[in-house]
């Protein structure tokens, strides 16, 4: 199962990816730019989330509204999302209105500016200040996702603050700061392009030379942030936080190399190993044999700059205190520091691994996704087709190498929630 | 590169046909139908066996007992356990869950095409001889318990929740969660489960969908090998569930103090499944809420940034489901927003929809439609959908048609018949003390406040 690649990168720098099938009449198209709130300015945090949300308020040719209704009009569907180190944005359309779609992406790439208006700016404020509440402060362990970067990377590294953003910086983003944003980073060498699916490559090639072979490049790239941070904790860390939730959760995180790299790889089954599925570990531990927990799971944040996370988190079961989750939860990381892996453990890891991948070849989007994160993080989308190999690769001996070098108490950092009131007495079932 | 004039919108070539993935269904001898489609784009195959025993057949008193019932069918048959069998399916690389929604309990299966004979032959075993033990029963029960516990933090649950209660008669089935309230999970013992899977779990209710990477003559072998022997005759209680609805306006709230959001549904129960309006409805929806650029979005997110997002939808069940419109919204203007959905609301029954939104919304049904379609799951899911409405054979294949055939007037006739503003309730999941004063001042009926504990149909 080879995903057909064609790549090219047109004279301005911008990188294009093209995987041909005809399996349906539709096509994919996915562009990053490699952006996120890493690269936001002091003061500004939720600012890269903030001008994502501008970039459906149209462009020098392109109403306001008008965005998602020319593609719902055209059949497809769309979409963007922000994340720490890249921002992306996705089209999926009858393969008929290709066009349409690149047309779109490369309007706002090219002639986004003179569409802003501060009224624009003031309501999309809102609507993510509302995005907030509803995401994180409104919801059970909402702030996690910005409450454990915070505890895992330095005060000074670019993914310690929150993505979302304070309600205060916000408040505080201008029109200026949205046009020196767009200058600085919407330019097509910091961007990747991917087109998956049903379309004639000569004619996809076509359209995309003429819809962004004219957008210049950036003069003068900006400098990007230093990444770097010691490899481990070296102490364990630890922050409890009272919410309005009904069950303790604990979320604990080692700090681990980057994505990509052969550690990295391990890190991956290994997360399978502890958390993928009900034959995972910490399923038939915690769930099935101790039932602390109601749910357990385990995953790596997938970053591929400085250091990854490797995460293990787990929800109490009904009247089981914070305490014993917590303890439980190590007991668990503890053994698998000491013992690492059977042979089996990591033969489940990699059949459902496999699987997963060829499931998720199935949509045209998901393929271009994956493509342009290749392209963007590795500089060469072809790596997608080396994924089921190098995981294949990776051996039980590994697996527990990485455990014992990186899973140790030293190295874990623990965000526990708490119930605000006691817990309700729960007859125990 | 010649420049071209980017003000010059492209205009799209001719559409590539599609038709929906082509199907074959038989039933066998011992009454269990096989709907198989073939897609060998990928070594990918997922299996659903759905048996007609969703939540709406729970015996009264015993809400919770088909959901219950059928995540147990996955733990454990014969001498494997719970944890053999997981270990079992997960070593192959494959995936076996199981659960119930409203209308039937399901298994599903996703696996690569070459260890499809072994994991079949596990899903049947399960299917059809679970063991039901003790231990994991009391495990799982306890999890739902925690499950219910957790969603008296949870806005939106409390807000489906809360609302089901308040359009829907106390004694109706649908008023109470789907996997049954505390008080009835709590009652629930093995006996009644194993009685349950003895009573519905039978061949002649249960239909085997397979897509993927398998022929039609092999998937049929297949089944008949794994499920041909099974024995079972129709359940004998088929009767519909009791559905009576509230017929009076009314704002309920629930309180969570400080919210900083009101999680709305504002709506009443709509049409069944199989309602000859479905079409119509479908585009009224579409053009209300159901799109990005429809009316309340559009409303409520890009004029007045109240909220995220807001949308409205029709909860399709073989019985008559709810129909809402949902939004979370800054508490401060939870009043002003409700107001707007109302307007909304009236709007639509009142005045056609514009030729605009009419094509807008046919246009992105008719196109995103072979979207829908790309994994064996989602195929899969259809076809589920197909067996468990008593679809007509060619619905996929006439789908389209039926979209673009549907006309501004019979949109409006079919809002006038199913929107019920007199009928409409308003649930607010927010900060009562702020809140309250500004709903009751709406006029939309007895306002009456309760505590999340009550909003979870105890």
């Amino acid at each position: 199962m080879q995903i057909p690649i064609e790549t090219e990168t047109l004279a301005n720098g911008l990188r294009v990816t093209y995987s041909e099938d005809h399996v349906a009449p539709l096509v994919a198209v996915n562009l990053w730019y490699h952006v996120g709130s890493a690269n936001e300015r002091e003061g500004r945090t939720g600012f890269a989330h903030l001008f994502e949300h501008m970039l459906f308020q149209g462009s020098a040719n392109v109403e306001a509204n008008e965005h998602f209704e020319l593609v719902q009009r055209a059949g497809g569907t769309l979409n963007g999302s922000t994340w720490l180190d890249r921002t992306n944005y996705y089209e999926t359309v009858p393969s008929n209105q290709l066009a349409i779609a690149l047309w779109l992406e490369a309007v706002r790439m090219g002639c986004l500016l003179p569409a802003l208006t501060q009224q624009k700016l003031d309501t999309q404020r809102d609507v993510v200040k509302n995005e907030r509440r509803w995401s994180v402060d409104n919801q059970p362990y909402g702030t996690w996702w910005e409450k454990l970067p915070a505890l895992t990377f330095p005060s000074t590294h670019p993914y310690h603050h929150s993505l979302i953003g304070s309600m205060e910086h916000l408040s505080e983003a201008s029109l200026q700061d949205v046009a020196e944003f767009f200058t600085t980073w919407y330019t097509p060498d910091n961007a990747v392009l991917t087109i998956a699916g049903d379309f004639d490559p000569a004619e996809a090639r076509a359209l995309v030379h003429q819809y962004f072979g004219a957008i210049p490049r950036n003069a003068s790239p900006p400098s990007r942030p230093d990444f770097a941070v010691p490899p481990r904790f070296e102490r364990p860390m630890r922050e409890v936080v009272e919410d309005d939730v009904q069950l303790p959760r604990a979320i604990v995180a080692m700090r681990i190399p980057p994505s990509g790299s052969d550690a990295w790889y391990a890190a991956s089954v290994a997360a399978a190993v502890l958390g993928m599925r009900k034959g995972s570990r910490l399923y038939r531990r915690l769930v099935r044999e101790l039932q602390v927990a109601a749910d357990a799971g385990a995953y790596t944040f997938d970053l591929t700059k400085g250091a990854d996370l490797f995460v293990v988190d787990a929800t109490a079961n009904a009247n089981v205190t914070p305490d014993r989750l917590e303890q439980a939860v190590h007991d668990e990381l503890d053994a698998f520091a000491l013992d690492g892996v059977t042979d089996a453990e990591i033969a489940r890891a990699l059949a459902l691994i496999e699987t997963d991948f060829v499931s998720s070849l199935q949509s045209a989007q998901e393929r271009a996704d994956t493509l342009s994160k290749f392209a963007t993080y590795f500089g060469d989308a072809a790596l997608v087709n080396e994924q089921p190999a190098r995981y294949q690769r990776v051996t039980a001996s590994e697996v527990t190498a990485f455990a014992k070098e990186w899973c140790t108490s030293d190295n874990r950092a623990t965000l526990l929630y708490v119930p605000q009131q006691p817990v309700a007495q729960e007859e125990a079932a | 590169m010649t420049a071209i004039d980017m003000s010059v919108r492209p205009t799209p070539g001719a559409p590539r046909a599609y038709t929906f993935p082509a199907f074959e269904s038989v039933t066998l001898p011992n009454g269990l139908r096989i709907v198989i489609a073939p897609q060998r784009k990928l070594p990918l195959v997922t299996v659903l066996a759905l048996v007609d025993a969703g939540s709406v057949a729970d015996p009264v008193g015993q809400e919770g007992v088909a959901q219950l019932t059928a995540s147990l069918v996955t733990e454990g048959t014969g001498d494997l356990t719970g944890a053999a069998l997981a270990e079992l399916v997960e070593l192959m690389g494959s995936s076996l869950d199981s659960g119930a929604d409203w209308d039937s309990s399901v298994v599903k299966l996703t696996t690569l095409s070459s260890r499809l004979p072994e994991a079949i032959s596990v899903l049947a075993r399960g299917l059809t001889d679970p063991s039901l033990p003790e231990d994991e029963f009391q495990r799982l029960r306890t999890e739902r318990l925690a499950d219910l516990l957790q969603q008296r933090s949870e806005p939106r649950s409390l807000a489906d929740e809360a609302f089901a209660q308040v359009i829907y008669a106390p004694g109706a089935r649908y008023a109470k969660p789907d996997g049954g309230t505390e008080q009835s999970v709590r009652a629930l013992t093995l006996d009644q489960l194993r009685a349950f899977h003895a009573d519905r779990y039978s061949p002649v209710v249960t239909t085997v969908v397979l897509v993927g990477d398998v022929s039609v003559d092999g998937g049929i072998a297949l089944v008949t090998k794994v499920l041909g022997d099974w024995t079972g005759t129709r359940p004998s209680d088929s009767s519909a569930p009791d559905t009576t609805l509230l017929t009076a306006r009314g704002v309920r709230i629930v309180r969570k103090i400080d919210a900083p959001q009101s999680e709305l549904r504002v709506g009443h129960v709509g049409p069944r499944r199989l309602t000859p309006d479905y079409f119509p409805l479908v585009l009224c929806n579409a053009i209300l809420g159901g799109l990005f650029s429809s009316r309340l979005n559009l409303n409520l997110r890009e004029e007045h940034a109240y909220t995220y997002g807001a949308h409205s939808g029709f909860d399709w069940r073989r019985w008559a489901g709810p129909f809402s419109m949902d939004a979370a919204v800054q508490s401060d203007v939870s009043a002003k927003a409700v107001r707007e959905i109302l307007n909304e609301f009236e709007k639509i029954r009142a005045e056609p929809v514009t030729a605009s939104e009419l094509s807008l919304a046919k246009s992105y049904l008719d196109g995103v439609f072979p979207i829908r379609f790309e994994s064996t799951r989602a195929i899969a899911s259809a076809l589920a959908s197909q067996s468990i409405f008593g679809l007509p054979a060619d619905y996929y294949d006439t789908y389209r048609a039926s979209i673009r055939a549907v006309t501004a007037e019979q949109i409006l006739k079919a809002s006038e018949v199913h929107l019920h503003p007199d009928r409409l309730q308003v649930v607010a999941v927010g900060d009562a003390d702020s809140i309250s004063s500004d709903l009751s001042a709406l006029g939309h009926g007895l306002v009456t406040v309760v505590d999340p504990i009550d909003a979870l149909g105890q």
